[in-house]
């Protein structure tokens, strides 16, 4: 049996343990409502971009921006994941990088080269330490992310996506950029607090829906879909729009995967501060057997002591 | 009086909305009035733009805009920005420290936002 001093110390330590991730569970809990908010202050843009920009799909005449355009035949697509810069989130990044790899096998299949694009410091050491060659990574934003990484993340594959995937070989063509032909995108998916399923998605080439004119009146109250003038022109403007739009989905990404991350992390700490109590009321129940067993044996060694002290006082 | 309702919404948060009778802005075509019932129009704003509304009670609403679309349809106009501050939340000391800034896109932002607050630049 344990030593009572041993159990005592290995108590105490656990204690510790719990009062750490119980504090971690509850600034989880607390940051999970402010990323929450985040996402929904973010909706009304999201909505907005995508209504100005199916207005102006539907009044512009020949939708032949790149970002819209499928290629044939795809070469090298881009594939951007998003993780958390810190661990203690419990399965989240394994989650990610599970689904990126089937992502991955599933584009290795279809004869296309995959460039892989990393957001977070874990995502970024799981690559580098199996010896993945990266086309680019950004990290430190992992947990609320502004739309100035969004846009710095989403500058860089729309770039590439513009440059094209026909540059022969591995190397970078004449522009500089090793161009590819798709743009996907793996993230974490918030559901609620207790589910986070992670998600890919194509971002571009854009899917273009076109509804036949009766859905398009309903929806726009009944009227007739007002006539747009555009300043400058509908091209100019929709050039403009498009890297915006795939702007406002990584943003929109990396908010709700700054939402699962801290779920995660909630759920995670959750069950180790539950393990912990576990533990300790375990430990108690050892420690306190091995102290009755304690004084037991001092109880039958002073008994036994009196005895024998007896045996030899009737000899006199 | 005619109104349309206007809404100022940035990437991270909506920042104003309400009815108005009255917003300026200026597009890379130039500067625009809109009023109610104006023809349905896209623009495309100015990098380090200021955008003005004039509500159905008087007042003005001024936000300094960056990056950004302006949608007008008859009764709704959104302006759409990837970033902006409303006049009243400017920071005129940091903008002011900003006019001297190297880069000239953080130049203009600080002008655009300093006019937003109403102050000479």
């Amino acid at each position: 049996m344990a030593q009572l001093r041993e159990l005592r110390s290995k108590i105490r330590s656990t204690k510790n343990i719990g009062k750490i991730t119980k504090a971690m569970e509850l600034i989880a809990t607390s940051r999970i409502s402010k990323a929450q908010a985040r996402v929904e202050a973010a909706r009304p843009y999201a909505s907005e971009i995508t209504e100005v920009l199916s207005a102006l799909a539907t009044a512009s005449s020949n939708l032949d921006h790149p970002l819209l355009v499928e290629r044939e035949p795809v070469r090298r697509v881009a594939v951007l994941v998003v993780t958390s810069d810190k661990g203690l989130c419990g399965g989240y990044n394994a989650n990610v990088l599970r689904a990126t790899e089937e992502l991955l096998s599933l584009l290795r299949e279809q004869g296309k080269d995959p460039q892989l694009y990393v957001i977070g410091g874990k995502g970024l050491n799981y690559y580098t330490f199996r010896g993945r060659e990266l086309a680019g990574s950004w990290t430190g934003f992992s947990q609320q992310p502004h739309y100035e990484n969004a846009a710095e993340v989403g500058e860089t594959l729309v770039d590439a996506f513009l440059a094209g995937g026909d540059d022969e070989g591995g190397t970078e063509g004449p522009d500089g950029v090793l161009g590819v032909d798709e743009l996907h995108i793996v993230y974490t998916e918030f559901r609620s607090m207790l589910t986070q399923t992670p998600v890919a998605k194509r971002m571009a080439p854009l899917e273009v829906e076109y509804t036949d004119g009766e859905d398009g009146a309903a929806e726009a109250g009944g009227g007739v879909a007002p006539a747009y003038d555009f300043e400058p022109n509908a091209e100019a403007l929709l050039g403009a729009l498009l890297p915006k739009y795939i702007n406002t989905r990584i943003f929109a990404a990396l908010l709700e995967s700054a939402a699962s991350e801290l779920a995660a992390q909630r759920n995670a700490m959750k069950a180790a501060s539950d393990n912990a109590s576990e533990l300790v009321e375990t430990y108690t129940r050892l420690a306190n057997q091995a102290r009755q067993a304690q004084i037991t044996q001092e109880i039958s060694e002073i008994v036994g002591g009196v005895d024998a002290l007896a045996a030899v006082g009737s000899d006199d | 009086m005619a109104e349309m309702s206007v809404e100022l919404v940035a990437v991270e948060r909506r920042l104003w909305s309400g009815q108005a009778s009255f917003v300026v802005a200026q597009t890379t075509e130039g500067e625009i009035g809109i009023m109610p019932s104006h023809e349905p129009m896209l623009g495309q704003l100015v990098e380090g733009g200021v955008v003005k509304v004039t509500t159905t009670a008087g007042e003005t609403v001024t936000a300094a805009v960056h990056g950004g679309f302006l949608s007008v349809t008859a009764e709704r106009v959104s302006v759409l920005a990837e970033s902006a501050e409303l006049g009243e939340e400017v920071d005129v000391e940091a903008a002011r420290a900003a006019l001297t800034d190297d880069d000239e896109v953080e130049r203009e932002r600080a002008t655009a936002k300093l006019r937003a607050a109403g102050q000479s630049v």
